[in-house]
């Protein structure tokens, strides 16, 4: 038996429906046949939605963050180095400390590591392409990182995915989990791609990354900010 | 100061070497979790969960993820403080199985004690779904604990069964096949 009951436990805000993606994506072929046809089942939140697993610092190595160091073999990854930093808050802005963050990208030619890539593009013997932090007690996190590079995807003709990094978090509870992915500022290619598209105007924005002079530094790399929002509150506690 | 809750987007097809290093045979990272949650020395009743996922044509998906969240056998959520290195949470893809099956070596959660039968909690990634799904394995085997479980009790009665992992051939084999659209659509949940 649990000491814990979910009385004790606070409750989260819902998905939040004018920031969040439809299971059927306008132009996202994929999304028809593999999402839910039917509505989702409103689900009172139980001591197994309100608890969620915990993996802190031990989680990760020391070389995780810096994915220009963690997939070297024979020298440094080709393509422009880059830091991407961020807080992690919840809705009602409560910074998100000791959270897992774990993110994975194409190399700076747009190749991922993956087998099932098949994009005609050279892999980067010294590039990996993931990585994991854990917040801080601010709940910030910070990664080094190349550049990813646009890739085609095959959606519809001549479909090019604009660059971005993927981004999987835990959050404090099993309903704050998120999986994402971050743009870069000015690309010509979100226009065109279903997938941003699929975020609801005017939310797009909250999935791009700022350039941010204040991380950029001398010499090394440019800095990009990219602060993470998972569900809040419940403003009133529901009966568990 | 109110934000706004950021956008998910689909976990796409190339998820497997940051995710899921391990049982993809990448070895520059290593996974967090994988669908060996717990090991001989793990308290409880062995619990093996199997399972395919069907999208809307009827085909397997073979890039799928899958996470489960589960109590121990004493009906306790790990909360990392224990020390008896049973984790509660397993992840495990449907590209490494020639049939895309998902496999968790675990344990037979236990009740918690608030009403709620014996339950996995699961979340199903894949390209395509640009958010990911919620759902619960029950336990065929669970009759009496299933028919008063407070969460069963709102999904309408002709949809429970898509809930409930059945035994298989061997002792502690469960299969839970997962449908996302059609006839026999697994219920999805919104918590
Ligand atoms: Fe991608």
């Amino acid at each position: 038996m649990s000491e814990t009951s979910s009385r004790d436990l606070p409750g989260y805000a819902p998905f939040d429906p004018e920031t969040q993606p439809d299971w059927v994506v306008h132009g996202y072929h994929s999304s028809v046949s593999r999402s839910p046809g039917r509505p989702a089942i409103p689900l009172v939140q139980t001591l197994s939605e309100l608890t969620g697993p915990v993996y802190g610092h031990g989680a990760v190595q020391p070389l995780d963050h810096d994915l220009t160091q963690n997939g070297v073999t024979d020298g440094a990854p080709l393509g422009e180095r880059i830091i991407v930093t961020g807080q992690v808050l919840d809705e009602d802005g409560r910074a998100q400390p000791d959270t897992l963050i774990e993110i994975w990208q194409c190399n700076s030619a747009g190749r991922y590591i993956h087998t099932a890539d098949r994009h005609d593009a050279p892999i980067d013997p010294n590039f990996f392409g993931g990585g994991r932090c854990v917040t801080d007690g601010r709940g910030c996190y910070r990664f080094i990182t190349i550049k990813p590079a646009a890739y085609p995807w095959g959606n519809h003709p001549n479909a090019w995915r604009p660059a971005h990094i993927h981004f999987s978090l835990f959050g404090p509870a099993f309903v704050t989990r998120l999986v994402t992915q971050s743009y870069f500022p000015g690309d010509p290619l979100l226009a065109h791609d279903p997938i941003y598209m699929g975020t609801p105007v005017p939310f797009r924005d909250l999935l791009v990354m700022d350039y941010d002079p204040e991380v950029t530094e001398e010499g090394f790399a440019l800095g990009y900010r990219f602060d993470i929002v998972l569900r809040g509150r419940r403003a009133t506690p529901l009966e568990g | 100061m109110r934000r706004r809750q950021t956008p998910s987007q689909t976990v796409g097809p190339f998820f497997a070497f940051g995710l899921t290093p391990g049982q993809y045979g990448y070895s520059a990272l290593t996974g967090i979790a994988d669908g060996t949650m717990a090991g001989p020395d793990t308290p409880g009743r062995r619990l093996r969960l199997e399972g395919r996922i069907f999208d809307a044509g009827g085909e397997t998906v073979p890039d799928a993820m899958v996470e489960i969240w589960q109590a121990d056998a004493t009906g306790r959520y790990p909360d990392g403080r224990s020390n008896t290195g049973f984790a509660g949470f397993g992840r495990c893809g449907t590209g490494t199985d020639p049939e895309h099956r998902f496999v968790f070596e675990t344990i037979r959660p236990g009740p918690l004690g608030d009403g709620q039968a014996p339950h996995l909690n699961v979340i199903l990634f894949m390209r395509g779904m640009p958010r990911h799904a919620f759902t619960r394995v029950y336990f065929a085997d669970e009759a009496e604990a299933n028919a008063s479980d407070p969460v069963l009790s709102t999904v309408p009665p002709e949809r429970r069964s898509t809930l409930l992992a059945a035994p298989g051939s061997r002792d502690g084999v469960y299969l839970f096949d997962i449908h996302l659209r059609g006839e026999r659509e697994t219920v999805f949940f919104e918590p």
